[in-house]
């Protein structure tokens, strides 16, 4: 396990602290001129995604944390186990169900995701920002009724629920934005 | 690695144009004082000894083939060195405006490779040379007479404390109660000494409150942040070194000049002694400076001033990089 000197940190580095994996996402170096370096960080846990503030003063060290992003598909869950395959090596991740957290709705066979791995294991899991998937269910709509204002509750193919116009109809195809779990648009009819 | 659009400055025209402007101001303003311009060697053998400042070291490729022990130049973290040897060989006023290089220093303020704009006027006197850092302040920015305040008075004023006299827990305790750290960077701070807590009260807390109606110049130093500024005698003594400071900024360091060879050679000593225990190398002891000064430089003020960030303040600009054509990551 390697270690940052101060004159490493940068915005984006790996880190890790007490056992833990953090992501610098913030430094500013402030130094009086004749005085001493201080490296004012503040890092956010890739676990827990809370977030720290760190002063650091030059010639300090962190720990380098062993943290790797892929790319990976989704095969399939198997009670609270979520299991992605990185496709050039074939080789299999397994996440929990509280590491998946809210995605798990819109995650559907085959959909390309980013999965962190620290220490060779995967510990997080974003789905790509935009995911096109078909109405299971809605109440009926309004014919000719193309207003995007008016919306309702939509059942979508992975289990989400997500508010769309009311012109939307069952079997639709939607594009939904997975960081806001909003709407996007109609894909196809 | 190259990015594209890595060619492109990362300062606009209108920036680059206040410099040129500033700079003829700067010169101007030198000449009307009867301070002359001169030009010393940024390639030097030898380099100020600072605990916090680490010089860049050329190896000449006619000297090196990879000989580590082949005969080593420094660029210059200021133009210390050469102007006073000038004044030890002619005691004349005199000003340059050029570059230095400071290793690991990058930030929203800080570039490795910056301008600087330092002075040297024989005399004795401080407070002639806080007026004139005043007046050059006022030429360039227009901030009016700088107001001074002693480093003691900036501390009580700021956090109501006696930097001077208060203990090391007493400055622990301050950072600690303003939340300067939290619980595991005060444990990694155990063996902070006095110095470094002061720099970073100064730094986080009273700094920014300098300067924030105009220009502020902060004077008398505690000694043990004297640098070369020669210290008086007192109980405590104190460093006759001044800052200034404009929005907060600092801007520029000033000293009248330690002239006593001897207590540079101490001072070079312990400096030295300091950065080894930061795990930094030690630097050269002999220099020609300690000669010069040997042979007798006359007394005298000396004042540094970043010049970038005198444009950035005269920019409204809030980085570095929007004064610099081409910043380290551009060079």
């Amino acid at each position: 396990m390697g270690t940052y000197k101060t004159s490493d940190f940068r915005k984006g580095l790996k880190v890790q602290i007490d056992g833990e994996p953090y992501s610098m996402i913030e430094m500013n170096f402030v130094k009086p001129g004749k005085g001493n370096a201080f490296y004012k960080c503040k890092l956010r846990n890739l676990l827990r995604h809370t977030t720290l503030d760190r002063t650091y003063k030059g010639g300090d060290s962190l720990e380098s944390a062993d943290v790797e992003e892929i790319t990976a598909q989704y095969l399939y869950r198997q009670a609270d186990t979520f299991v992605f395959m990185q496709n050039e090596t074939y080789e299999q991740y397994e996440l929990s169900a509280e590491q998946v957290g809210d995605a798990w709705k819109f995650l559907k066979e085959g959909m390309p995701c980013s999965i962190v791995l620290f220490n060779e294991n995967p510990i997080t899991m974003t789905p790509p920002n935009h995911v096109e998937l078909k109405v299971e269910y809605c109440e009926p709509g309004a014919k000719g009724d193309t207003a995007t204002n008016v919306t309702k509750p939509v059942k979508l193919e992975t289990g989400a629920e997500v508010l769309a116009p009311a012109f939307i109809n069952m079997g639709n195809v939607i594009k939904v934005d997975t960081r806001s779990g909003d709407y996007v648009e109609r894909v196809s009819v | 690695m190259p990015q594209p659009y890595d060619f492109k400055p990362t300062a606009p025209w209108s920036h680059l144009e206040l410099r040129a402007n500033l700079l003829r101001r700067l010169r101007d303003f030198f000449h009307e004082h009867g301070v002359w311009e001169v030009e010393t060697p940024l390639l030097s053998a030898d380099t100020v000894i600072d605990r916090h400042i680490d010089p860049i070291r050329v190896t000449l490729a006619t000297d090196s083939n990879g000989d580590p022990t082949a005969p080593a130049y420094w660029l210059q973290t200021s133009p210390e060195f050469g102007m006073k040897r000038l004044l030890a060989a002619y005691a004349q006023p005199m000003y340059q405006i050029t570059r230095a290089f400071r290793a690991d220093e990058a930030g929203a303020w800080h570039n490795p490779e910056f301008t600087i704009v330092e002075w040297y006027r024989p005399g004795h006197a401080m407070h002639d040379a806080i007026d004139f850092l005043s007046r050059l302040a006022d030429a360039l920015l227009h901030c009016g007479p700088a107001r001074t305040t002693s480093y003691h008075n900036a501390f009580q004023r700021c956090l109501d404390l006696d930097p001077m006299s208060c203990s090391d827990d007493d400055l622990r305790r301050k950072a600690h109660t303003l939340k300067l750290l939290d619980a595991a960077s005060l444990a990694n701070a155990a063996t902070w000494d006095r110095d470094t807590w002061l720099d970073l009260l100064l730094s986080q807390c009273v700094q920014p409150t300098l300067g924030q109606n105009g220009a502020e110049i902060i004077f008398d130093y505690p000694a043990s942040q004297a640098a070369l500024a020669r210290i008086r005698p007192e109980a405590p003594p104190l460093a006759e070194r001044f800052e200034l400071f404009v929005q907060g900024v600092e801007l520029a360091n000033g000293y009248c000049e330690l002239q006593d060879a001897d207590e540079l050679r101490r001072r070079n000593q312990e400096a030295n002694a300091l950065r080894q225990r930061d795990g930094k190398p030690p630097l050269p002891l002999e220099s020609r400076l300690l000669q010069a000064m040997d042979h007798g430089l006359p007394a005298c003020s000396g004042v540094a001033l970043g010049f970038d960030r005198l444009t950035m303040l005269a920019a409204g600009a809030e980085s570095i990089d929007q004064v610099i054509a081409f910043p380290i990551d551009r060079a």
